[in-house]
Order: C-alpha cells, then structure tokens, then sequence
C-alpha cells in the first residue's frame, strides 16, 4: 500500500528485498565503512591531525607564558609597535594569545622545523583560521590548545578570526613569518 | 470541545481532518510562513551585505540581522512547520482525534511567545550573539528564555502527537502498522525529545548565568551540549523532510515504499545513531580525542548516512515503480521524463531530494570527516553546506507540502498556479547557488558570520585572493534570487489562503470514517515491470552517478588536505 496508507499487509517484514534495493545496500554500506576507516588509516599515515593535546589553564597564567617567550626572543615590532614579532628556537613550545580583537604576538618561524603551537583566548571564543593555507581551529577561553606544526612552505601567512567575537570581529588579523 | 461537528473529509483527497487538530495544522503552518517571511528579509540584508560590492548594513545590524536569521529560519519556521507535519501525519493519516488539544493549544502559545520573545531580544540590540551564543559571549537573559519557552512548547506538541498515536491504537482507527509516512514522523519526534532535552540542560544554566545565579559555564561543554541540540535540531528535519518525500511520493504517485522493511529499517538507524553528529562542530577543538571524534563524527561508522543514501534511492525508486506500473515502462528513464514537472509538488519534492543528496549530503559527509574539517572548519563552506541541506533540502520539501496542503487543508483553490509552476525551480536554482558559491569561497578560506572580508579596518590585513569575491559576488545573486523564489512561495501560500477560491467540502461530521485496509496475505511483488529483473534500474543508475560523484569530490578534498602544513 501507499507510503500514507498502512502497509498492505500485517506482515509486511517478510516481503524480500527487491535486487535494486539489495545491491545498493550492500554497495553503499562498502562505501561508509571505507569512509570510516580513512579517518584511523590517515592518523597512521597522514600527516595532517587534529590536534589531541589540550590543557586547561586560565588567561593569566597563558598571558604570563607567552609573555616570558616574547620577552626572550623579540626581534622587532610592527602595526606602529603593537606586535611584538618573535623567533623562537626550533622545536620550542611557542604562545600565541587570541583576544579581542587580536592574535598577539607575531612569530617567524624556520621552514620545516617543528614548533609547538600553544593557542588559547583571553576572553571569548575564536576561531584560529590561517591563510591562505586554510587552516581552522576552535580557540576556547580556559583550554590551552597545543599543535605540533611543522610549516612547509615559506611566505607571510595571516591568521584570520573565523569564529564570531563581537563588534570588532572583522578587525582580528594576526601574522605569521615562515622563512 | 464540541462534539457534534469535529470530522470532515476532504473530497479531493480523501484524507479526513479532525477539527482541532486541523486549526492547529494552520495556525502552526500559518506562523512558520511568518516566521519563513521575517526570516527572508533578513536573508536579503545578510545576503546584500556579503556581497563585497553591495555590502549593505553597519557591522552591528549585520550580526543582529544574521543572528535573527538563523533563529528565524533554522528554529521558528522549521519546527513550527514541523508540529503542523506531525499532527498532520498522526491525526490526519490515522483518522484519529488529535490527543489533548487544550495541551496542543497551549504548546502552540508557548511556541510563539518564545519565538517573539527571543526576535524582540535580538531587536534590542544587545544579543547579536550568532544563533549559536557561545559562551561566555553574553546575550540578554530574555534572549535564552524565550528559546526556552519556545522548546518548551514544541515538546508538548511532540507529546500530543505521541498521545495521538496511542488514541489511534486504542480507538483502531486503522489495522496494522501505522504508514510508514507516520513512522518517519515518529522518527522525527522521538529526535526532537533528545534534541529539546539537549537544549533544556544547555540554555537553562546558561539563563540563570545571564541573571548571575551561575559564576561560569565551561565553554567546552556548553559547545559539545549545545550542539546536541542545534546540530540533532537539524536531524529532525531530516527526518521531516523524507518522511515528506515519501509522503508527496504516495500522494502524487501513488507510490507505495518499495519495501517497507528498507525504509522502516534505515528510519530505525536515523533514532540510533544520527544524534552522534553534535561532534561536527567539536572536531578542531581542544582536549577531545581522536577516538571520540572519529565514531561520533560517523554517527558510529556512517550508519546514519547510510540510511539516507537507502532513502535517496528508494523514494525515486519508488516514483519510478508506480510510473512503470501505470506505463511509462519504456528504456531506463521514460518515467521520470513523464513526471509532472509542471506540478510544484512533485518538483519541489524532487529538487530538494536531488540537492539535499548531491549537494547537502556529500558536503556534509565530507566537512565531517575528522581530519578534513581542518580545512573547513568556521569557513563560510560550512552555511554552503547547509543552506543545501536545510534552507532547499527541508524547505523546499515543505514548500511543496504546502503547495498540496492549500486546497486539501485550508480547502482554497491556489492563486498564480503559473507562478506557483516556476517557484520551485527559481528558489531551487538560487538556493544551490548559495550552496556551492558558499562552498568554493570556504575552500578559498573566507570566513563565516563574518562582516568585512576586505579586512580593511584590520592593522595587520590580508588579502583573499581575488576569485574569493567574485565567489561572494555569485552568491550574493543566487541569495537574491532564492529570496525571490522564497518571495514567491510566501505571496502564493498566503495569497491563496486569504483570497483563495474557497472549495467546496467543509461540512463536518460527528463520527470519524475509520480507516479499514484489505490487509493481504500474499507477499507481491512489482508487478513484473524494470528492466533485467531490477524493478527500478533508472534509479539505480541515478544512484550510481551519485556515488561516482561522492567517492571522487571525498578523494579530491583528501588531497586538499595534504597539501597544507603538516600538524597534529
């Protein structure tokens, strides 16, 4: 019977599955489950995770370990002395702050080494977007986000607020140096 | 309630309306067009801002408009819209009384306070805090109460539907199982109850936050929490809408399932597993492991997306069987160039299931995938994607309900029929527009919710390369013309309605006409129509280019992928 009818018969499970049906189940479970193992598969052999180390910590004390990097290894300023722009040593643990509105400080880092990225808000969520690579993350108030980041391409990179912050959203823009 | 008038059949269609579920029908039909209108206009701001050369509102009415639109559109008309579909497919299609309808009536009144209530806060101007009001950006506290107020009222109205399914049991007001329509419809419902509840234990903390009875509310939790409900808040439109397609399938077609085991059982995998995908939205976040990601963001390995490709083959695979039956059995695809084209119902019902599986479907999959959200994440790829699910999947398979419900429901004969011919194709053709406008600017890396990708007022700057705004530009033109299909659906809808010829057939009666069905006892077949022993190959040949298209857009972003900095 009809989709808006009751089934035309009170047995109706025993009613065998029609070939079209059959093969498309079967072809389309196959489907979902290569689906589903690629995402194990790529952290064996991709290169590019999630980040899975997080730690939760409050803005002072984030503020106080950024602080202590910018004040080791500034090398100059820029945006009429507001950014601090920082190289750090290869393979250090390295803090960059989200608030409104900006990403403090400025890093250059050296292509292809790696680097852990500490990310975490002052304030209200961000949204960590860098370009044009496009590379997106959720930055939350309370957890220090570490990404282990290896920069493969040299260039001026921008990190872009994508995650809606208030009045002055529009105005997040921070920087990053790959040389 | 009186009794002496409470039935009335509708001549056309034979479907048999009980009095106060049918007002309720309207009223909830009727506010969701409101609601569908409020939320237009501000499409057409937000639309009009967002594109670079248009660029229309202040930055401070664009978030409140953009925060207004989201509620409007993806709470208010859906779920209004959504009550009027579940007492239409409990009372209506089991030709039973509504359950309690002085409860029916004070959800509805919860419903619309609520709505107000919240569309007056954003009005005010102090809660433009997106649909999404993450904390600890705060919003006024009337702001959450009235979605509170609102959930409150939608749940009473699952609750009568439910109750209305235990009437119609009790009082045997058919035999056997209920439809399988009906069934989709209790999928939807059983959805809605986690998702209320998901939203009752986010928004009620995060109220008494707002007064300052509660210090702090972890913002981890309140996006894993919400999203409970914003994200299953959309799984019940899924539900919804299919059960519509299946609906306008028996309706136009006389379509009956092609059998009723698949599509029961793929409904049965929606309830198990499609409330996983609150993990979408919290895959780039911090102290979440990779284990929880991965089987939650599958909905346990892509068991619900499995049960939607079932449905996006079995309800054309339906259409196709009935057409072959009543003759159109030439090649593989004489039915579906027979199929009334012309009728909005059907090709309402027919472009939202094309759009929402082609376009909707793959993106979703795709953006859900753990590792290629890095990519996607809070880029304005992810409202392409939903405006292909939700605003042309969901509302274009309402809009053609509608477009059936006009003179069945409200008993009016429609008014600009020609128009009516082209709406579903006009807002169609806009919609997805949007969609995969939206989905190449976020491959480019354009942010959402976001007022001035120029970044002109920024100290540091940047600029997206320059495909990126003519990206938005094109966008910006299907928004306008998607507003205008919506334009038109909303002129015909309430135009017929108010000046609509009235039809004949409005008398009630005292009794309900049960509804009694030859219950067979033979298992049938299709009729021996198909090609090859395969009673729908057009449709599966449809499904396969489906595929096709899938594995090879799925393998395209992996590469995307690994082509940026390495990171873990």
């Amino acid at each position: 019977m009809s989709a808006i009818l009751p089934p035309g018969r009170a047995i109706w499970w025993k009613q065998p599955l029609d070939r079209v049906e059959g093969t498309w189940i079967i072809i389309a479970l196959l489907w979902c489950l290569i689906m589903f193992f690629m995402m194990p598969y790529w952290h064996v052999f991709g290169k590019q995770n999630t980040p899975g180390e997080a730690y939760r910590t409050t803005p002072a004390a984030f503020q106080a370990k950024a602080q202590a990097v910018v004040d080791q290894y500034t090398v100059r300023t820029e945006g009429e002395g507001q950014f601090p722009v920082v190289k750090p040593p290869a393979g250090s643990d390295i803090y960059l702050i989200a608030r409104l509105w900006q990403w403090w400080p400025i890093y250059e880092l050296d292509k292809n080494q790696t680097y852990r990225l500490h990310i975490s808000s002052m304030d209200w969520q961000h949204g960590f977007s860098l370009q044009p690579d496009n590379i997106n993350l959720q930055i939350n108030p309370g957890y220090d986000m570490v990404v282990t980041v290896k920069p493969d391409k040299s260039g001026t990179y921008a990190i872009i607020c994508n995650e809606y912050c208030g009045i002055g959203h529009h105005t997040m823009v921070g920087r990053i140096y790959i040389k | 309630m009186a009794n002496t008038t409470e039935y009335r059949i509708c001549p056309d269609s034979g479907l048999q309306f009980h009095k106060p579920a049918e007002t309720l029908m309207k009223l909830n039909a009727v506010a969701a067009v409101v609601f569908l209108l409020v939320g237009g206009v501000l499409a057409l701001l937000v639309t009009l801002t967002r594109w670079p050369a248009v660029h229309l509102l202040p930055a401070d009415m664009f978030y409140q408009a953009l925060t207004a639109h989201g509620l409007d559109m993806l709470i208010f008309w859906i779920i209004f819209f959504e009550i009027a579909v579940l007492y239409f497919c409990s009372s209506t299609l089991l030709r039973c009384r509504l359950a309690t309808p002085r409860w029916a009536w004070l959800g509805f009144a919860l419903m619309l306070i609520g709505a107000v209530t919240t569309n007056v806060a954003i009005l005010r101007g102090r809660s433009s805090v997106m649909m999404t009001s993450y904390v600890p950006m705060p919003a006024e506290p009337v702001f959450y109460l009235g979605l509170i107020l609102f959930a409150v009222g939608a749940l009473i109205g699952c609750f009568v539907f439910f109750g209305t399914l235990v009437i119609a049991k009790a009082e045997r007001t058919y035999e056997g199982s209920i439809p399988l329509v009906t069934f989709g419809a209790l999928t939807a419902a059983i959805i809605a109850i986690f998702t209320i509840a998901s939203g009752a234990i986010i928004l009620i903390p995060t109220f008494l936050w707002s007064v300052g009875y509660i210090s702090h509310i972890d913002p981890l939790m309140y996006r894993t929490i919400w999203w409970a409900f914003g994200h299953s808040s959309q799984q019940i439109n899924v539900a919804a809408h299919v059960a519509v397609w299946y609906a306008i399938a028996a309706i136009v077609f006389g379509a009956k399932p092609m059998s009723e085991k698949v599509s029961r059982g793929a409904f049965l995998l929606y309830i198990l597993f499609l409330q996983l995908a609150s993990a979408h939205h919290l895959l780039v976040d911090p102290g979440i492991s990779s284990e929880w990601k991965i089987f939650n963001t599958s909905y346990a390995m892509y068991l619900a997306v499995l049960a939607s490709m079932v449905h996006g083959l079995t309800v054309p695979g339906s259409i196709e069987i009935a057409q072959r039956q009543k003759g159109f059995n030439k090649g593989l695809f004489e039915w579906i160039r027979k199929a009334p084209w012309g009728n909005p119902v059907f090709s309402g019902m027919f472009l939202s299931l094309i759009i929402f599986g082609v376009l909707g479907g793959i993106s979703g999959v795709v953006m859900g995938t753990e590792q290629i959200n890095i990519i996607i994440h809070n880029t304005i790829y992810v409202p392409g994607h939903f405006h292909a699910t939700v605003a042309t999947g969901t509302t274009l398979a309402f809009m053609a309900l509608t477009y059936f419900l006009i003179p069945v429901l409200f008993r009016r004969d429609m008014i600009l029929k020609g128009l009516a011919k082209w709406q579903p194709y006009i807002f169609g053709l806009g919609m997805s527009g949007v969609a995969l406008f939206l989905m190449g600017a976020g491959t480019l890396g354009v942010p959402r919710r976001h007022w001035d990708i120029s970044l002109a007022d920024s100290v540091l700057g940047y600029q997206f390369p320059g495909s990126a705004g003519t990206l938005m530009a094109l966008a910006g033109v299907s928004g306008v013309l998607a507003v205008i299909g919506g334009g038109a659906y909303i002129l015909i809808t309430v135009g017929s309605i108010l000046f609509g010829k009235k039809l004949p057939g409005r008398e009630y009666n005292a009794k309900p006409t049960m509804l009694k069905m030859p219950v067979a006892t033979a298992i049938e077949g299709h009729g021996g129509v198909g090609v090859g022993g395969f009673a729908a190959p057009g449709t599966l040949i449809f499904a396969f280019i489906f595929l096709a298209l899938f594995v090879v857009y799925y393998a395209i972003n992996w590469k995307y992928l690994s082509s940026v900095w390495p990171l873990s």
